[in-house]
């Protein structure tokens, strides 16, 4: 799951290298509010769900780890 | 806060757009994001053109004309105008009251109460409601409600947030006491803590507008706007409707006692397609059940979109048959509201431009 993660991250903001432990996408501004919304679209059609609109918040997004634990939890498997 | 009504119907729907239609690609060059970027993000809300009013077009010019179109085609008479309601967030002046304005434009008669209300995207809901309460007493059997914003010149051309979106447009829906029992069940709800969330700082008397008001200047995320301007926190107002419209839908349910697979259509505000179709997933009802084709094709004009919504989807479907619906706004205020009706018969139900 985390590399399909980092393959979908990669092809929305290609300029930015998110295999690099430690980062938090929002606060270093590698994903916008946008830029969510385009993940999220493209989350929800890899993994065939629908992310919760309530749990689309800035945190679920900030690492690959945030965002698997998101995903398990709107139930990807 | 819950309300049932019970003898009320629309019998006629008319919403008024502008002549002019702007493409998302003829603006993308203004916003901060690369070619590339706009384009997604025109796909993932649904952007495509919007409707914007010619400079001085005011909402009042909108429901004149849209009134005059009514008298002319005799789907209106103007000794029948119990209440004339004004919602919107564009009034013509501080005062007096614009509902006043266009009572006397036509010279309807003096046993007709005006009033304005300062209300966005559930203003229709909430006008629905007034005009219900108001034909609770004898002497109103006919209210018009007008729906109607035109904040088109409030947004900043640099404002990726705002501008994509934005769609100025009226509606005039004509609300009657009924001789069929109609049961009608509505909820409105209100958060004024959030009153700031969307808001345009000055030109009102807390900050007048001044030349300081009208400097551009930069947000966080790249957008260019000045203090006359409408702002937007998006994801604030995002979340503020994930968290509180499906609660009140499922509410609307128990309510009304209406199951969810018996309502024929979801005619929801439309701020864009993504915020749609999430709030559809969530409360189980099928994308084609509920139109987010609103933004898309005209933009977003506050209260006016679920009367556009109807007329556009429905059209004459609600002229020759009839139908279950549930209709909710949410924004500014923060306010938001549902209405679980039926409707159908309508004497018209259309969209004409100005």
């Amino acid at each position: 799951m985390k590399d399909q993660i980092i393959r979908i991250l990669t092809e929305l903001r290609p300029e930015f290298d998110f295999t690099q432990e430690g980062m938090n996408f929002i606060e270093e501004g590698m994903l916008d509010s946008f830029d969510i919304v385009n993940l999220v679209n493209d989350l929800d059609s890899t993994f065939g769900i629908s992310i919760d609109g309530v749990d689309i918040l800035p945190e679920n997004f900030a690492t690959v780890d945030s965002i698997e634990q998101l995903l398990k939890k709107n139930g990807a498997k | 806060m819950d309300f049932s009504f019970k003898h009320k119907r629309i019998s006629g729907i008319l919403t008024i757009l502008p002549k002019k239609a702007v493409k998302f690609e003829d603006e993308m060059t203004n916003y901060s994001f690369s070619p590339a970027k706009c384009m997604k993000l025109k796909l993932a809300m649904g952007y495509n053109e919007h409707r914007i009013a010619e400079p001085g077009q005011c909402s009042s010019d909108f429901c004149k004309f849209g009134l005059q179109y009514l008298f002319d085609n005799n789907l209106l008479n103007k000794d029948e105008i119990d209440a004339l309601l004004f919602v919107s967030q564009s009034a013509d002046y501080y005062m007096p009251p614009t509902s006043n304005l266009i009572h006397g434009h036509f010279g309807l008669k003096q046993d007709c109460l005006c009033l304005d209300i300062n209300q966005g995207c559930a203003g229709f809901e909430l006008g629905l409601i007034q005009a219900f309460l108001l034909l609770e007493q004898p002497a109103v059997k006919k209210v018009i409600l007008m729906n109607a914003d035109v904040l088109s010149p409030k947004v900043s051309d640099q404002d990726r947030n705002s501008k994509p979106l934005i769609g100025d447009a009226a509606a005039i829906t004509i609300v009657e006491k009924g001789e069929e029992e109609n049961p009608i069940y509505a909820n409105i709800k209100m958060d004024g803590t959030g009153a700031m969330v969307l808001n345009i700082p000055a030109g009102g008397f807390r900050m007048p507008s001044t030349p300081e008001t009208a400097v551009m200047e930069q947000d966080a995320a790249g957008n260019f706007r000045s203090k006359n301007n409408l702002v937007m926190q998006g994801d604030d107002v995002f979340n503020f409707v994930q968290r509180e419209v499906p609660p009140m839908i499922e509410h609307l349910y128990v309510q009304s006692g209406v199951d969810r697979n018996e309502v024929d259509w979801y005619m929801f505000h439309q701020p864009n397609k993504f915020m749609l179709h999430k709030l559809a997933d969530k409360l189980g009802i099928p994308h084609e059940k509920m139109p987010a084709n609103i933004v898309e094709n005209f933009g977003n004009a506050s209260g006016v979109t679920v009367p556009t919504c109807i007329s556009y989807n429905l059209g004459d479907q609600l002229v020759n048959g009839k139908m279950r619906l549930c209709m909710a706004g949410f924004g500014v205020g923060l306010t938001w509201s549902s209405i679980m009706m039926e409707m159908g018969s309508l004497q018209f139900n259309k969209i004409i431009e100005f």
